[in-house]
C-alpha cells in the first residue's frame, strides 16, 4: 500500500511539474430562457432607497418573463469588489449574470475577459441611441462595449452660504480665488478648513491638472506641474494643515465638509444625502469647480456606474433585457429620485435639470467637458500603487519637490503602461 | 534490532509527519516558485491571455526596482527592533510573574492573555482608535488634540510596533516563564548564597539554562516579525502616507493582489521564504556550535 502511495504522490508531482500555473476554464455562456439570473449591484451608505427602486424593477421583469427568478446581491464597494470580481472571473459557476461596476474598473475586467461584447445589444436598443458618445466611450474596449452607462457622478465645488456671508465672500470664480478664499477663512475662522482636500483625494486633484493641460499620462510636464502646484498649495498649513490633511480620502473631505469643519469641499452631485444629514444641511450651495482663468470650469472627472453582463452567463438575452430595463429611462429617472444617480442618457438628464435647480452647477460641468482616466488595464494598477496620492503626499509633506515628486510619479506611470 | 532496522526506524517513525508536511507545505512553496517564473496576470487567471514562462524575468523586474530594496530594509530593521522589545518585554514580565504574588499573577497573567487572544485586526482596530487625531483617548489624556500619531513615519512605526509587541509579548513571557520555574530552586537558591546579585543570577543563569527555549522564542519572533502584515496594514492604511511605512508583507500583497501581478507577488513571496530560511538555518548553526542540542 505504502509502494502504492509513493508512487501516486510521485506522479501527481511529475504531472504538476509538466504544466503551467492553471488558468480558468473558457465557459462560453448560453442563451437559456428561464431559471435564476443572478444581479450584483453596489452596496451603499444607504442602499433602501436603491434595494426599493430594484425591487419594483425585478417585479415587472418577473412579470413579463414568466419561469425567471432574479436574485439580487449587493457587494461592497471597497477595494475587496476587484477580488469579488476576479472570483467570479475565474469560476463561472459563482459568478452572476449581470454586475454593477465602476467605469474606471472597465479596462481591467475587459482585459481579464469577463464582460460580455454588448455593443451589437446597445445599437438594436431604441434607448441606446440616447446615450452620448463620451458616455459609450468610457464603456468601451478596443471598440468593444462591455456596460450600458448606468448613471455618472460629478464633483463640483460645495460652499457653506452661511460662512460666505458672515465674512462678506463671494464663491470663487478661479482657482486663485478659491485659494486666496480658502485662506481668508481659515485665518478668521481656525477652527474650520478653508477647504477640504485630501492627499488621497485623486479625483479632487485631477480637475486642476487636466485644468492646466496636464494629464496622468504626462504627469512631469510643465502644464500637469502647474495643476499638482495648485491643488498642493492648498495642502497647507494656512487652509488644510498636511499633519491632517495629506492621508485624507475624497470621503473623509465629505466628511469634514458635512460635519461642518470646512467651509468649502470638492463634492459629487451623489454626496449630496451625506451632507444634508449633516449639521450643514440647507446652509450650503454649489458653483462648478473653477478653472485657473476667471470664469472658466475645471474639467470634471466622468465618474460613473455601468451595468454589465458577464461573459460566462448561461441566460444571456434575459441579462441583457434586464439591463436594458434598469438602465431604461423610467429607472434612470426613479434611481436618481432615489440615490440622486445622474442618468446617463441624456432626455431623461434634460427633463430633470428643468426641474432640479440643485443638478445645475453639475450639469454646467457636464456641458463643459468632463474627463476620464486612461481605459488600460495600467490604470488599475496605478491606482492600486498609489501613484497619484503618493505624489501628494510627498508634495505635501514636504518631503519632495513638485518637480521630483511629479518626475517619479510619471516613472511609475509608464512603468505600469509597460513603457519604460 | 539488527543494524539495518537501527537506521531505518526513525524514518519510518518521521513518516506520518512527513507525509501531512509534504503536501501541506510543500505544494504551496512549489505553487509560489512556479508562479514567480511566469507571467502570470489576472489576465492570464482568467484566460483572457496566454500565460507565458519568463525564467527569472519577475525577480530581476524585483530586484531592479529601489522600492523593493527600501522597503526590506525597513522590514528587516523594523522586525530587529520588534524582536529585541519583544523578547525584552516578555523575558522582563516573565521575570515578575516568579516574583509577584498570588493576586498580581493572576491579573498580569489574565492581561496578558487578553492581549495573545485579541485577534490582530481588533486588536489593530483599537489601537488605533485609542491614537485617533480627534477622539483618541491618547489625546485627550495628553491634551494634545489633533495630533496625527500617523503622520510622521517614525513615530507611526511607533505606535504599530507597540501594538505588535502588545499583540506578542505573551507567548514569550509564558514561554520563559514556564522555563524559569522548571529550573531548580536549589540553583538559584546556591547562587544567591554564593552572593550573586538579581541581574548576576539573570544572565549567569537563566538565559544560559534557558538556552533552547530562547532560540525557540527568538527564531519565532523574527519569523512572526518579519512577516508583520496585520498590523500596518490596518493601522496604517495600507503603507502610511506616500507608502513611508510599508513592509515586505504588505507590499507582497499589494503587488500580487492589489496590482493583479500575481507573478511578481510570488517572487516576493520565494525571496520573503529564502530569507526566514537562511535565519533559521544560521540560529540552528549557532545552537549546535555551543554545543546545545536542541
Amino acid at each position: 500500500m505504502k509502494i502504492l502511495n509513493w508512487a501516486a504522490a510521485g506522479l501527481a508531482v511529475l504531472a504538476l511539474a509538466a504544466c503551467a500555473p492553471s488558468t480558468a476554464p473558457q465557459a462560453g455562456g448560453g442563451d437559456e430562457k428561464s431559471g435564476t439570473l443572478r444581479v450584483w449591484l453596489y452596496e451603499e451608505p444607504n442602499r433602501a432607497p436603491k434595494e426599493k427602486v430594484v425591487a419594483e424593477a425585478v417585479k415587472e421583469f418577473t412579470a413579463a418573463n414568466s419561469g425567471v427568478e432574479v436574485e439580487v446581491s449587493y457587494i461592497p464597494t471597497t477595494p475587496a469588489r476587484h477580488e469579488k470580481f476576479k472570483g467570479a472571473f475565474n469560476d463561472p459557476a459563482s459568478a452572476p449574470d449581470v454586475a454593477e461596476y465602476g467605469n474606471t474598473d472597465l479596462a481591467e475586467y475587459a482585459a481579464a475577459g469577463g464582460f460580455a461584447d454588448l455593443t451589437a445589444d446597445v445599437r438594436a436598443w431604441p434607448e441606446g441611441a440616447d446615450l452620448g458618445a463620451d458616455l459609450l466611450g468610457s464603456a468601451t474596449v478596443d471598440g468593444k462595449l462591455y456596460g450600458v452607462p448606468w448613471f455618472i457622478g460629478i464633483r463640483a465645488l460645495y460652499y457653506r452660504t452661511d460662512v460666505f456671508d458672515e465674512l462678506g465672500l463671494k464663491p470663487p470664480a478661479s482657482i486663485e480665488e478659491l485659494t486666496s478664499t480658502a485662506r481668508q477663512i481659515r485665518a478668521k475662522k481656525p477652527d474650520m478648513y478653508g477647504i477640504a482636500v485630501g492627499g488621497e483625494y485623486t479625483f479632487g486633484a485631477l480637475p486642476l491638472v487636466w485644468d492646466a493641460g496636464g494629464d496622468i499620462e504626462k504627469l512631469d510636464s510643465p502644464e500637469s506641474r502647474k495643476g499638482v502646484q495648485a491643488y498642493t498649495d492648498l495642502l497647507k498649513d494656512d487652509n488644510c494643515p498636511p499633519q491632517t490633511c495629506a492621508s485624507l480620502t475624497g470621503g473623509k473631505t465629505v466628511e469634514l465638509f458635512a460635519g461642518g469643519k470646512a467651509a468649502m469641499g470638492i463634492l459629487g452631485n451623489f454626496s449630496r444625502s451625506a451632507v444634508d444629514a449633516g449639521p450643514a444641511a440647507g446652509k450650503y450651495a454649489v458653483v462648478p469647480l473653477p478653472g485657473a482663468a476667471k470664469d472658466s470650469i475645471a474639467p470634471a472627472f466622468a465618474g460613473g456606474n455601468n451595468l454589465g453582463v458577464l461573459k460566462s452567463s448561461a441566460h444571456r438575452s434575459l441579462a441583457v433585457k434586464f439591463v436594458q430595463l434598469l438602465s431604461g429611462k423610467t429607472y434612470q429617472t426613479k434611481m436618481f429620485e432615489a440615490m440622486g444617480n445622474l442618468p446617463t442618457l441624456t432626455s431623461a438628464r434634460d427633463a430633470l435639470a428643468a426641474e432640479e435647480p440643485f443638478l445645475k452647477p453639475f450639469l454646467d460641468t457636464v456641458a463643459a467637458g468632463t474627463r476620464f482616466v486612461p481605459i488600460d488595464p495600467a490604470w488599475v494598477k496605478i491606482d492600486n500603487q498609489k501613484v497619484i496620492p503618493t505624489m501628494l503626499q510627498k508634495i505635501a509633506t514636504g518631503r519632495s519637490t513638485v518637480e521630483e515628486a511629479t518626475t517619479e510619479a510619471a516613472t511609475a506611470v509608464n512603468a505600469a503602461f509597460g513603457r519604460s | 534490532m539488527t543494524q539495518a532496522g537501527r537506521t531505518r526506524t526513525p524514518w519510518l517513525y518521521l513518516l506520518p509527519t512527513v507525509a501531512v508536511l509534504a503536501p501541506l507545505f510543500g505544494y504551496p512553496i512549489y505553487m509560489l516558485g512556479l508562479l514567480s517564473v511566469f507571467d502570470y496576470r489576472q489576465a492570464q487567471v482568467s484566460g483572457g491571455e496566454p500565460t507565458t514562462f519568463i525564467g527569472f524575468g519577475n525577480y530581476a523586474t524585483l530586484f531592479g526596482d529601489p522600492r523593493f530594496w527600501s522597503i526590506l530594509g525597513q522590514t528587516v530593521v523594523f522586525a530587529a527592533v520588534l524582536v529585541i522589545v519583544t523578547l525584552a518585554v516578555g523575558a522582563a514580565l516573565a521575570v515578575v510573574l516568579t516574583r509577584a504574588g498570588h493576586w498580581p499573577r493572576l491579573l498580569l497573567s489574565l492581561a496578558a492573555m487578553a492581549a495573545w487572544a485579541a485577534p490582530a485586526m481588533t486588536g489593530s482596530t483599537v489601537w488605533m482608535f485609542l491614537f485617533d487625531a480627534d477622539l483618541g483617548l491618547v489625546n485627550q489624556v495628553l491634551g494634545i488634540d489633533g495630533f496625527n500619531w500617523f503622520y510622521d513615519r517614525w513615530v507611526t512605526f511607533g505606535v504599530v510596533g507597540a501594538t505588535v509587541v502588545w499583540h506578542s509579548f505573551p507567548l514569550v513571557m509564558v514561554m520563559l516563564f514556564a522555563g524559569i520555574q522548571a529550573i531548580p530552586v536549589s540553583v538559584r537558591e546556591a547562587a544567591a548564597l554564593d552572593g550573586a546579585s538579581e541581574w548576576q543570577s539573570f544572565w549567569r543563569i537563566i538565559v544560559p539554562m534557558l538556552r533552547p527555549l530562547i532560540t525557540i522564542v527568538v527564531i519565532q519572533s523574527i519569523i512572526w516579525d518579519f512577516k508583520i502584515f496585520t498590523q500596518i496594514y490596518v493601522m496604517t492604511n495600507g503603507g502610511g502616507i506616500a507608502g513611508q511605512n510599508s513592509v515586505l508583507n504588505v507590499y507582497a500583497y499589494q503587488t500580487a493582489f492589489g496590482s493583479s501581478e500575481y507573478g511578481l507577488g510570488s517572487a516576493i513571496g520565494v525571496v520573503m521564504t529564502l530569507i526566514l530560511l537562511v535565519v533559521t538555518l544560521f540560529y540552528i548553526r549557532a545552537l549546535h556550535r555551543t554545543g546545545e542540542k536542541l
